[in-house]
């Protein structure tokens, strides 16, 4: 439900005229954004829950994934239709001359058999490999931050120009999958654990 | 001699009352045809003048318009659409942040090879013969405005302080104050923010300083109180709140251009058929309008900038 918040608030924004003197680009922008957020949204709930040992996370975490595809659905299309009017030629001539489009073009089209296996149906289906492929997204959040860092002004690995944002949510995703490794995620669990069992006490 | 008057040398009559414009903006806006640029050539009488010749003159003048016969865009979108990295990267903060913004007094240094350098008050620049130029201005992220600016031509004060024989380029310097630019305190801009321009680019009659935006003083947002305006470079060559103008025999460095040599050349002459890693320059999204335009060369002043670029290869000199 809450997934749906951000649209809302854009269509108001848009009512309201406050997409700025160039509206297309904004919308634009502020879709990547989101989908951006869900996307780290939904991984951090294995950190989190790791961290903290709550299990109202777990179960939400498909439907956060699924937003951030939603979102990244609707920046694609408001790309390809709003800002370059369906001008197929030129969308593909833009995608093989900007590494930064190829690299959102990478990250979407992974997303798409993440979304499509998303279903009970397949989850059950597909038992291990289930995992397994979804694991695609710790391949697809650093590419978003690629393509995040590639679309502003400045040099996102010479550290300079207008890049402090995609940077500073690139570390998050650097800090949510270092979580990950087998012997943090053994660690983190075992001082929540002393922590725990020293209150109990 | 316009350097005798006092103060602002602009004849009343050269310069469209703001009020003018407006009105005109908001009939088209009530009719729904902001947008519709094809309609309002047709209807407008400047088509086919040069860009010397925009001035909106008299007091019943038609709204301004550039001499392909494109309307200004409003005043509400040039000042709230805003790339000024020293307040902010985000182009609608620019406004609200830059309200307090001191822009008088204010001095500019001009100096380096030149036989008369001079510390200028605003109000000593403003004697020069102040004129109006409905240019357009295409920034690198692939948007564009149509502004009818107040100003003066560069090459009027470059006249007066003399430039030595050795001098070949003008570097300029923009403010330098974290306290009132809080986007000076990223580490990751080589702060100040430096432009700079061959000696014959900054004498070149297009070339002008702007003091003024819709015949008013120039908006913090604009760049108060003075900024370079090169209508067929990309927008950020038009370094804003400039403080020092020096004549140099080197080329300068300048701000982007360090950030990032292989985007941003020096010379960032408008130029479709030259690339950029992020945005496509083939096109360009007027503010107003829904669907893109076909960047012209040297953003369409070719006719009286080519030449100074004659013989150069500028695919290597982007
Ligand atoms: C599917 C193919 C994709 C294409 C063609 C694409 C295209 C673009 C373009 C053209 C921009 C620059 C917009 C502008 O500044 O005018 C952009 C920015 C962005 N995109 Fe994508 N993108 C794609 C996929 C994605 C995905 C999957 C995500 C995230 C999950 C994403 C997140 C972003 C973000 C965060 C920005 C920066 C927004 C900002 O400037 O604040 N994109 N994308």
């Amino acid at each position: 439900m809450l997934g749906w918040l951000p649209l809302a608030l854009l269509l108001f924004d848009a009512l309201a005229g406050r997409l700025s003197a160039n509206p297309i680009q904004e919308v634009e922008q502020r879709l990547g954004r989101t989908a951006l957020y869900f996307l780290l949204a939904s991984l951090a709930v294995t950190p989190l829950t790791t961290l903290t040992g709550w299990r109202a996370l777990p179960p939400r975490r498909r439907a956060l994934g699924l937003y951030a595809f939603l979102y990244a659905g609707l920046h694609f299309a408001t790309f390809v239709a709003l800002d370059y009017g369906f001008d197929l030629p030129e969308i593909l001539r833009l995608t093989g001359e900007k590494p930064f489009i190829l690299v959102g073009f990478s990250a979407g089209f992974l997303l798409v058999p993440l979304a499509i296996t998303s279903f009970d149906h397949f989850v059950r289906k597909m038992g291990k490999r289930w995992k397994r492929l979804h694991r695609f997204v710790y391949i697809i959040a650093p590419l978003v931050i690629v393509h995040y860092g590639w679309a502003k002004k400045g040099d996102l690995f010479a550290l300079r120009g207008d890049i402090l944002q995609p940077l500073l949510w690139g570390m998050l995703v650097l800090l949510l999958l270092v979580l990950r490794l087998p012997a943090v995620r053994k660690w983190v669990s075992h001082l929540r654990q002393k922590i725990t069992s020293v209150k109990s006490v | 001699m316009e350097r005798k008057l006092k103060h602002v040398a602009v004849p009343s009559s050269e310069i469209t009352p703001k009020s003018l414009y407006l009105s005109r903006r908001d009939w088209l806006k009530a009719m729904g045809i902001v947008s519709a640029a094809a309609l309002l050539a047709a209807c407008l009488p400047q088509r086919g003048q040069t860009p010397l010749e925009t001035e909106a003159g008299g007091g019943s003048g038609p709204a301004p318009s550039d001499e392909l016969g494109d309307p200004a865009n409003t005043f509400d979108e040039i000042t709230h659409y805003n790339n000024y990295y020293e307040f902010s990267t985000d182009k609608q903060a620019v406004n609200p942040l830059s309200a307090n913004f001191r822009a008088a007094p204010w001095a500019v240094e001009v100096g380096g090879l030149v036989h008369k350098p001079k510390t200028y008050s605003l109000e000593d620049l403003l004697r020069f013969e102040q004129v109006e130029r409905v240019y357009r201005l295409r920034c690198v992220e692939a948007w564009s405005m149509v502004i009818p600016w107040t100003g003066f031509e560069l090459n009027r004060l470059l006249a007066e302080v003399e430039p030595m024989t050795g001098a070949r380029y003008v570097k300029f310097t923009a403010l330098y104050d974290p306290e009132q630019f809080p986007g000076q305190r990223s580490p990751f801009y080589p702060w100040p923010y430096t432009e700079g321009l061959r000696l014959d680019e900054a004498m070149h009659r297009l070339t002008l300083i702007a003091t003024g935006l819709y015949g008013e003083v120039l908006p913090n947002p604009n760049g108060a109180p003075l900024r370079l305006v090169v209508p067929w470079k990309y927008g950020f060559k038009s370094i804003k709140a400039i403080v020092r103008i020096e004549l140099t025999e080197e080329q300068p460095a300048t701000l982007w251009n360090t950030i990032a040599p292989h985007e941003y050349g020096f010379y960032s002459n408008v130029n479709p058929q030259v690339d950029h890693p992020r945005w496509s320059q083939r096109t360009e999204r007027r503010i107003g309008e829904l669907g893109r335009r076909e960047t012209l060369m040297f953003n369409g002043y070719g006719e009286e900038v080519a030449s100074l670029y004659a013989g150069m290869d500028l695919r290597v000199n982007y």
